[in-house]
């Protein structure tokens, strides 16, 4: 098997997802070129570089829509004779799109790929690509479907986390994003968005909340208590699943959720030829990549299961890892992962994590995965693992080795 | 015989008169489709003819569909049963369609005829199906009216059509009491929904139909699915108006069905599915859901009880046959608390001219005042005027004094549980009525055999039990003692008819038949906190088996004391036999803090200061720790089920019931047993018996032999006997 690196990754910042947003501005298909062309730039690479551009998205309509791939090439400084493929695995689709590319790579299917993604949802809302899953009725009864917000309110009550722990975890990602961004620890990857005459847009992450506190999280009333438990009331559907239950502990809210939000994130995979062609040295290796199927409804507990997958697919145990990324969708799915794995909190989501940053959801795969890979060159750390809950009931996980 | 005649009139107008010969309302089968069809297709290709009137020979229009024509669809297509369902059913659709297209040319909607329902009275299911296809409907001012889909309560949904054109015509939201909940509403009302289009005067039907022809222009004749220009309203699933509606709908019927009525599913996809495609693909989908439905086995059990035989129970299919008609005039009833005064109102409701007695003439003034309670919230809600108020309290007599009992030709004794003060008010009422007045005691726990022998005329002694509250439940068991008479029998079965309830009859024996299901189902939840499992995986295991009320939440609703009352009367009756240890040691420790249940405003449950309920009691988990490793959900249900399923059999084999048709239809209006299932009879059908022996071997060696498989259900599972099969009606006309 031909071994697949990791030559470079970048990332726009992520401004706030909604309409009073700094990249509210700027159109997804744009977004997408310009961490196109920085990679190209930084890398001095040909229009023809790479095989394929595998892009990771949601929502798939509008501006996003029509494989957004292809058009983001077509906007780009890339040839046209890269082609672009648009894929969706909600939340981990950038991941998933990197694992995608290295995985062809290792199969010998092209020397080198950009993979990553990209999420608008201040132009594109979330939810408006609609879909069957919650919509078709056989489907949503079969799946006992919730909304996510109330699918991690079901993870808090099963394993008990309160609200107070959830805030924790919280304000611990706000301090910590805010210290990796005074310290400069994100300033490898991210780029300046700038305007078509070059006049900057968005130069830094723009959600961080520094002064959270307990006390400022505690005022926030709960996100989906409503849903839940009146109108069109998940509850009764969510216990009918988790019969054990009494009633959902609705714990999660703004300030202990991924905040909503834009960005784009690029990262070069491709072969030891690859890097030898463009001069370039590789900065980690692929050692494995997993993805898994877990229940629907509780939804948000596939970061465990496809941990345990690729442990044991790569024969390591959690002890060999230093350091992890695990996607702050919700506290509670965090806070799973660490109590299930007994988890040291220095070695997870080290410098915050989209809590305190913000969740666009088809680039983030891609965006932490470049953060831990910043981190283990900073740390000095060997292996890391990045991993993501996922809609409907998914798990991936990748674990990188620095070469 | 014809089912529908045709007459053409010479101002070339045509009518279609529905009628089927000896009976007192049109259903139909699909012979009487075909002759419909024939009507249509003539009046469609006669010249001469300019509109045509659906209408009825009947008070009413039509009470829906021949359920045994369905039934049979299903049989007459051999080994494919589903295709010939989904076919009958493409018929029907085709007759429909055909209706609302009347001839017109498809492209520029140009040259149909205008086809107009006349509805006299009520028209229910494919009765109001047929005129949902019709251009126009017209009903008759008839207070007695009602129209509607009531398909989903028993089991169905409205397939002919309903379903996708009710849908269509108002949008989801619109259309859930209707079609979600079956409810039938007045033309009033339904004419607001704008599901009907004119309310003229019952002697103006005919003619305000005729006009309405007279004035049709081809426009009128276009339905607004049939147009380009359609939008559903409210929005179709992938609208952003849309999208939350059936994301909730999907939500709020899964949640209120907790999953188990297949009906409610397939009638949210058919409307789903429906609503993105063109409209003859949507009555196609609709087929294909509704023979879905047709073809889940629990429905024919759901049907069978809840309509076919508890229709045959309440004309009387187990009453005495030679009796002559014994319906009462005068009701006396004994002791005016909530039970006696229940009583007295649903007899006065129904016309009956009642006395009320009670100790003091306080006392059964308070009794007649509940009448006057109920009727006043009815009048708030517009259900009741003052006039039908005073003419029902007008039948009521309320009095301390015996000798207004002259006269009566019915006894309820409804007065302390007490064998001593029964057999009092027995003799002393005894005393005053005449000689054929039958006795009945309205008694929850006391043997009918033992009252009886305060009465000088035991066989015209008898048990009517009513349940709480009285005007709500619809189901009254009536007991026989051992010397009561057919007569008694039959005054007992009259009686409940006038009252319109349903009446199972049952012999004498501790609990009679719904208490003693009800109890073991209880006592299983208390055993279940004893074990360790949590408080909370019982009652939503019981909900999951569609029962409507969890044991524990039920108990509170019954209130502990009566149970622990109960208790330590039977371990006082039953001795070293009484094995109820741990169940009782939860009632008992609830007792002894007072937690009694909703009446003292905490029991299993708390609740706050305007008693609603906020959660399970806290000291349940603190006393009985929940176990780290909980058992099963499936497990949790089979007990709760066959806890209640098997006392049914055990009360068929001592011969309690007589009729697993009673054992169905009570145990599902008595105290709500999982509706879906078809009752105990009927869910362990749906098990089959050999799996039913097999479970109850494997919880009797994990729980106790309360779940030995009794004989009866073993010698079946070695036979591949059903209940239905061996003990249904059919089988006992062969017998």
């Amino acid at each position: 098997m031909t071994d697949a690196y990791i030559y470079d990754s970048v990332r726009s910042p992520r401004g706030k997802g909604k309409t009073d947003g700094t990249l509210n501005e700027v159109s997804a298909v744009r977004l997408s070129a310009l961490a196109l062309n920085e990679l190209k730039e930084r890398n001095n690479l040909d229009g023809h570089a790479v095989e394929d551009v595998i892009w990771g998205n949601v929502t798939q309509v509008g501006e996003q829509g029509a494989c957004l791939a292809r058009s983001a090439v077509l906007y780009s400084d890339l040839d046209e004779s890269i082609p672009g493929v648009s894929v969706n695995r909600f939340c981990s689709s950038a991941l998933e799109a990197v694992n995608m590319a290295a995985g062809q790579v290792r199969g010998g299917m092209g020397d080198g790929y950009i993979a990553g993604g990209v999420e608008s949802m201040s132009r594109v809302p979330m939810g408006s690509d609609g879909g069957a899953i919650a919509t078709d009725p056989t489907l949503a009864m079969k799946t006992y479907f919730v909304p996510q917000g109330i699918s991690a309110d079901i993870i808090a009550t099963k394993y008990g986390f309160s609200r107070d722990e959830c805030d924790a975890l919280a304000v611990e990602s706000q301090k910590r994003a805010a210290r990796a961004q005074s310290e400069g620890r994100f300033d490898r990857s991210v780029f300046v968005v700038r305007d078509q005459n070059g006049l900057t847009i968005l130069d830094r992450d723009e959600l961080i909340r520094e002064n959270t506190t307990m006390q400022t999280l505690g005022a926030l009333r709960p996100s989906f208590k409503d849903m839940g438990e009146v109108m069109p009331g998940f509850d009764t559907v969510a216990l009918m699943k988790y019969p054990e239950m009494e009633a959902v502990n609705h714990v999660h809210h703004a300030g202990n959720s991924s905040g909503l939000a834009d960005g784009a994130a690029a990262i070069l995979v491709g072969n030891k030829e690859f890097g030898e062609r463009y001069g370039l040295k590789p900065r980690a290796k692929f050692r494995h990549m997993s993805k898994i199927g877990t229940d629907p409804t509780i939804m948000l507990t596939g970061p465990v299961t496809v941990t345990e997958k690729i442990l044991k697919e790569t024969g390591m145990s959690f002890s060999d890892i230093d350091l992890m990324e695990v996607n702050e969708a919700f506290a509670s799915v965090v806070l799973r992962f660490m109590t299930h794995f007994d988890a040291d909190p220095d070695k997870v989501n080290v410098n915050g994590g989209a809590i305190a940053m913000g969740h666009p959801l088809g680039a983030t795969g891609a965006v932490i995965l470049g953060t831990l890979l910043d981190e283990m060159e900073r740390a000095d750390k060997e292996v890391g693992l990045t991993t993501l809950c996922i809609g409907s009931g998914m798990g991936v996980a990748t674990i990188i080795e620095r070469v | 015989m014809a089912e529908f005649n045709y007459k053409l009139d010479d101002d070339g107008i045509a009518t279609i008169t529905w009628d089927v010969p000896g009976k007192s309302m049109n259903v139909l089968s699909f012979d009487a489709l075909k002759e419909l069809d024939a009507h249509v297709d003539t009046a469609l290709g006669d010249d001469s003819v300019k509109g045509v009137i659906i209408t009825s020979g009947k008070k009413d229009f039509a009470g829906g569909m021949d359920l045994n024509a369905l039934a049979k669809l299903r049989e007459d297509a051999g080994d494919n049963p589903a295709k010939g369902i989904f076919d009958g059913i493409m018929q029907m659709h085709g007759v429909l369609r055909k209706i609302e297209l009347a001839g017109m040319d498809r492209k520029t909607k140009k040259g149909g005829k205008p086809i107009v329902a006349a509805l006299p009275g009520t028209a229910a299911g494919i009765g109001f199906e047929l005129p949902l296809a019709c251009h126009h409907i017209i009903v008759a001012d008839n207070p007695k009216a009602k129209i509607g889909l009531p398909e989903i309560l028993v089991g169905l949904f409205p397939g002919g059509g309903g379903a996708t054109r009710v849908s269509r015509k108002i949008g989801l939201m619109a259309a859930a009491p209707i079609l979600m909940e079956g409810r039938m509403q007045t033309p009033a009302k339904m004419k607001a929904m704008g599901l009907i289009d004119e309310v003229v005067a019952a002697d103006q039907l005919i003619s305000a139909a005729k006009d309405w022809i007279n004035g049709a222009k081809d426009a009128d004749l276009v339905k607004p699915w049939d147009e380009k220009k359609y939008r559903y309203p409210g929005g179709a699933p992938y609208t952003a108006s849309g999208l939350p509606m059936f994301v909730g709908a999907s939500v709020m019927i899964h949640g209120k069905t907790q999953g188990v009525y297949p009906a409610a599913k397939a009638l949210l996809g058919a409307i789903y599915e429906g609503a993105l495609v063109p409209f003859d693909t949507a009555l196609k989908v609709e087929a294909r859901w509704f023979t879905k439905v047709m073809m889940t086995p629990s429905t024919t059990g759901m049907i069978r009880s809840l309509f076919l035989n508890k229709q045959a129970l309440e004309k009387g299919a187990v009453r005495p046959k030679d009796i002559p008609d014994q319906t009462v005039k005068k009701v006396g009833i004994l002791g005016a608390g909530m039970m006696g005064a229940g009583i007295a109102y649903v007899s006065a409701l129904a016309g009956i001219e009642v006395v009320l007695i009670d100790a003091s003439q306080e006392a059964a003034d308070r009794g007649k005042a509940h009448s006057a309670t109920i009727l006043d919230g009815g009048i708030k809600r517009k259900k009741v005027t003052e006039e039908k108020k005073a003419a029902v309290l007008a039948r009521i007599t309320a009095s301390s004094d015996y000798a207004t009992l002259t006269g009566c030709d019915l006894i309820v004794e409804a007065v302390f549980e007490d064998p001593e003060i029964k057999a009092a008010v027995t003799k002393q009422t005894e005393a005053v009525i005449p000689e054929d007045c039958i006795f009945a005691s309205n008694t929850s726990t006391l043997p009918i055999s033992s009252l009886a022998t305060a009465s000088k005329r035991p066989e015209q002694f008898i048990g009517i039990h009513f349940f709480s509250p009285v005007h709500k439940m619809n189901l009254v068991e009536i007991i026989k003692g051992a010397q009561t008479g057919p007569r008694a029998v039959a005054k007992a079965m009259d009686y409940v008819r006038q009252i319109r309830k349903t009446p199972i009859v049952v012999n004498d024996a501790r609990f009679f038949y719904a208490n003693r299901c009800i109890i073991p189902y209880i006592n299983e939840g208390m055993r279940m906190i004893h074990e360790g499992i949590e408080p909370a995986l019982i009652e939503n295991a019981a909900k999951l088996f569609g029962m409507p009320l969890g044991p524990l939440q039920l108990t509170d609703e019954t209130s502990i004391d009566l149970g622990v009352k109960i208790a330590k009367a039977t371990k006082a009756a039953m001795g070293n036999e009484y094995q109820n240890d741990e169940a009782d040691e939860i009632a008992f420790k609830l007792f002894d803090q007072g937690r009694y249940g909703r009446k003292t405003n905490g029991g299993f449950y708390t609740y706050n200061e305007a008693g609603k309920r906020t959660g399970l009691w806290q000291g349940l988990r603190d006393n009985w720790p929940p176990m780290a490793e909980q058992p099963p959900l499936e497990d949790v249900k089979s007990r709760l089920m066959l806890a209640q399923s098997l006392e049914a059999v055990r009360a068929l084999e001592e011969g309690v019931l007589e009729d697993i048709r009673e054992g169905d239809v009570g145990a599902i209006l008595g105290w709500g047993f999982a509706p879906w299932s078809g009752g105990p009879f009927s869910s362990l059908d749906l098990m089959g018996a050999a799996n039913a022996v097999a479970t109850c071997d494997r919880l009797a060696e994990t729980y106790g032999e309360r779940f030995a498989a009794p004989a009866l259900l073993r010698e079946m599972a070695e036979k591949g006997q059903s209940f239905y099969g061996r003990f249904g009606p059919d089988a006992k006309e062969a017998a």
